[in-house]
């Protein structure tokens, strides 16, 4: 069992390693064109609502609090303990994207989509308060960055919610336990490894050039 | 069984702290500070936090040299990534300069 345990354990880590270099092409990018054009990419990070990114970077790290806490209850034994908290875990796993799409919705209203990926909605960054020496198309490669990190970012989240929902079919039915919880602790590692990506994307989309607005 | 039960203190007090570095570096980030030092503050931050769930969500600190030796070898592989990739980037001035 206790073999079984760390293969199980040893081979999400694994795979969270593959899905860290998954990520970190796309951070590189950032890294990259942030250090180029970094009056744009201020200017465009600094149309993102701050309040939004805040709150949902709260209620990420409470889910993987309440998730961490779903792993506890399963290795002590608690079954109700268990599924309540892996309900709280979807619940606010659902509702980190519920903000995000508030969030993309306002982007779409802003004509803020990049490209003309969506007929009839073409970029144009007019809503963005430009700072001295932003062009427009970096503001738009800002917002391409933007939407694919994120947007990476919240299919892990559904995948996540998906993997949990399973989870908590299965602790209903009474399957975890103390001497058995493997799939309960590896989901878990996911989830946590979510929260890191977005620990990472939210001062580096929210935060950064914030300061040269004022 | 020899796998390491977490007390629920632990796992408060990380939750706590990841909280009050959400809130520092959103304050921070708001703040004039001379030169790179805004996405030097930022960055440490997220570090710090990225650390926390690694070593105590993840219950990094209580597994075996193994796994250790997997997680710590994504950090390498992304030193790679970004070294090599940089050091191409750099050193074309005919498109970066």
């Amino acid at each position: 069992m206790e073999q079984q345990r760390e293969a199980s354990t040893l081979g999400m880590w694994v795979f969270l390693v593959t899905e860290i270099m998954f990520f970190g092409g796309m951070f590189f990018a950032y890294t990259l064109y942030r250090s180029q054009y970094p009056q744009a990419f201020a200017s465009a990070s600094n149309h993102l609502s701050l309040p939004l990114g805040t709150i949902n970077t709260g209620v990420l790290i409470l889910s993987s609090f309440t998730m961490a806490l779903a792993v506890y209850s399963a290795q002590i034994g608690k079954r109700r303990n268990l599924i309540t908290c892996l309900v709280l875990t979807i619940v606010l796993g659902v509702t980190f994207l519920g903000i995000k799409a508030v969030e993309y919705r306002d982007k779409y209203v802003d004509n803020l989509i990049p490209g003309s990926l969506i007929p009839g909605h073409p970029f144009k960054p007019e809503g963005v308060h430009l700072l001295p020496g932003a062009s427009p198309q970096n503001v738009e490669m800002f917002y391409w960055i933007y939407f694919a990190m994120t947007g990476m970012h919240a299919l892990h989240m559904v995948i996540g919610v998906g993997l949990l929902s399973v989870i908590l079919y299965f602790a209903a039915r009474g399957r975890y336990g103390p001497e058995y919880h493997n799939p309960v602790e590896i989901s878990g590692l996911y989830w946590h490894f979510v929260d890191i990506i977005w620990i990472f994307l939210f001062p580096l989309l929210y935060l950064l050039g914030r300061h040269l607005a004022h | 069984m020899s796998e390491h039960i977490v007390p629920i203190r632990i796992y408060v007090i990380i939750f706590l702290v990841l909280i009050l570095g959400t809130s520092l570096t959103v304050v921070a980030g708001l703040q004039d500070f001379p030169g790179p030092l805004n996405v030097v503050i930022a960055l440490t931050i997220a570090c710090i936090k990225a650390t926390l769930v690694v070593l105590y969500f993840m219950h990094a600190r209580y597994s075996s040299h193994l796994i250790w030796v997997v997680f710590t070898s994504a950090l390498l592989w992304l030193a790679i990534l970004f070294s090599l990739t940089f050091s191409d980037y750099w050193t074309r001035c005919w498109l970066f300069c």
